[in-house]
């Protein structure tokens, strides 16, 4: 789960287009028939930064993402829910490893990316450097911020580069059971006692503003944006997907008698858009910056996995074979 | 100071400070190598490919590649190859493949003979 897309204003600056003007052609008319980009194809220098950049992100957006909802494994109400919770985690573990391989085919290798995790260089999505307090988060967590990685993923698949599709086609496959694993949850307390309802709302009422920021602040029209969608790794705007998101989701939290908490929320009937309230964009870009309530925390995890894991790592290192790129 | 657990409610009791990322990085661990992956969904049906997974050896590429490739059930076997056993054509020489859709002679449609038959036959008739 993911809603990347978001290009700092510095990384703007550092865009270089300064391919062959022959080869760029010959590249976008290949994007404009539909067809897919493969590693081995010449491709513009910045096609292959942003990509490498965006699915690098998330995959350690299913890295990091896994952690708020595993340190509910053990809290989980019931056994069936315990099951489930342990599957959406280990299949977010395998997301992020779907995803780093795509990210290698373009030429950084997964030591180097997970490094680059660990010391803060990579970045991942703001929403999980929120704690899960309770139960009720996990299951906003599980039906809202999973469809609202659905909408970005099922987007991106449809994007020119070959081997981020093929892992995002597997990856909305088995997101489609993480939304319905936390509808249920969500239902189930929204459906239940009156101290149910209370701590899901309250979830609610925590997460809806990192929902919000979800898909990132308004896209900036420039040249570069322009670019990213013109070669299809950027495939709607922010404010398309989070327009979409609301369409679809706002009803279904409705009619559950919930209280969205943005008393400014509403469908302009004559542009159709939603407009909502200011979510404090300021706090966004503080948590990018690593001032979130738990960025600390996540990042201690990793560094834990991977300083206790380094002898093991250490002890399987074979004397002989040596790291290839991946093909496709 | 060391975390005592993966459980970060575990670990935030007393939240290490001032720990450098920088020094617990081993840049000196190589790369295991990555093996591509292929499943054979029902028996009888021919392997795919599915994509990588990274391991130390065959054995333990075969346990990563069904926890990431088969873990619901839709595979019956599984089958490994080091990336570096792989020897591949180019995309920019896919022209090679240009000339197939030319040689009709390879194809069944290319072969009318209903045509000579019905002429024979008719031929027949006549001297009868």
């Amino acid at each position: 789960m993911y809603g990347g897309g978001y290009v700092s204003e510095e990384q703007r600056k550092q865009m270089q287009f300064d391919d062959d003007p022959e080869k760029l052609a010959a590249f976008e008319a290949r994007i404009d028939r539909g067809e897919k980009i493969e590693p081995q194809d010449w491709m513009p220098k910045e096609y292959r930064k942003q990509l490498i950049r965006m699915i690098e992100q998330h995959a350690h957006s299913e890295i990091i993402g896994a952690l708020p909802e595993g340190t509910w494994i053990t809290r989980a109400p019931g056994f069936k829910r315990k099951m489930a919770i342990m599957a959406k985690v280990q299949d977010e573990i395998g997301h992020a490893q779907l995803l780093y391989a795509a990210a290698e085919t373009l030429g950084k290798t997964r030591e180097q990316m997970l490094n680059d995790l660990i010391s803060g260089k990579s970045k991942y999505s703001n929403v999980f450097n929120y704690p899960a307090k309770t139960w009720s988060d996990v299951a906003v967590i599980g039906f809202l911020i999973d469809a609202a990685a659905i909408v970005n993923q099922t987007l991106n698949a449809k994007g020119s580069y070959g081997p981020y599709c093929r892992a995002l086609e597997r990856i909305c496959y088995e997101e489609a059971f993480h939304l319905k694993q936390g509808h249920d949850a969500f239902v189930s307390l929204a459906t239940g006692s009156k101290r149910m309802r209370e701590e899901l709302q309250e979830a609610l009422n925590r997460w809806w503003r990192p929902i919000i920021h979800f898909f990132g602040p308004s896209d900036k029209q420039s040249v570069h944006s322009d670019k990213l969608m013109k070669w299809k790794v950027k495939m709607a705007s922010n404010d398309d997907m989070r327009n979409q998101y609301l369409d679809m989701y706002v009803p279904r939290i409705r009619e559950l008698d919930l209280t969205i908490p943005d008393p400014e929320l509403r469908k302009d009937p004559d542009t159709g858009r939603w407009v909502f309230g200011d979510p404090n964009w300021d706090e966004f870009y503080e948590v990018i910056k690593g001032n979130g309530p738990c960025n600390e925390e996540r990042l201690a995890v990793r560094r834990w996995a991977e300083e206790n894991g380094t002898w093991v790592r250490q002890a399987l290192q074979p004397k002989s074979g040596k790291y290839i790129t991946p093909l496709a | 100071m060391k975390r005592v657990s993966l459980d970060p409610r575990v670990s935030r009791i007393d939240f290490a400070e001032g720990e450098n990322p920088q020094n617990l990085i081993n840049e000196n661990i190589d790369q295991w190598e990555t093996y591509e992956v292929f499943t054979q969904k029902k028996r009888g049906d021919q392997h795919q490919h599915v994509g990588i997974v990274h391991a130390p050896s065959k054995d333990l590429a075969l346990v990563m590649a069904k926890e990431q490739y088969a873990r619901r059930g839709y595979c019956v076997n599984l089958w490994v190859v080091p990336t570096a056993s792989v020897t591949a054509t180019e995309y920019e020489d896919s022209d090679i493949f240009d000339s197939v859709p030319e040689k009709t002679h390879r194809e069944a449609v290319d072969y009318k003979v209903k045509g000579k038959i019905t002429k024979y036959l008719e031929s027949k008739k006549t001297m009868a």
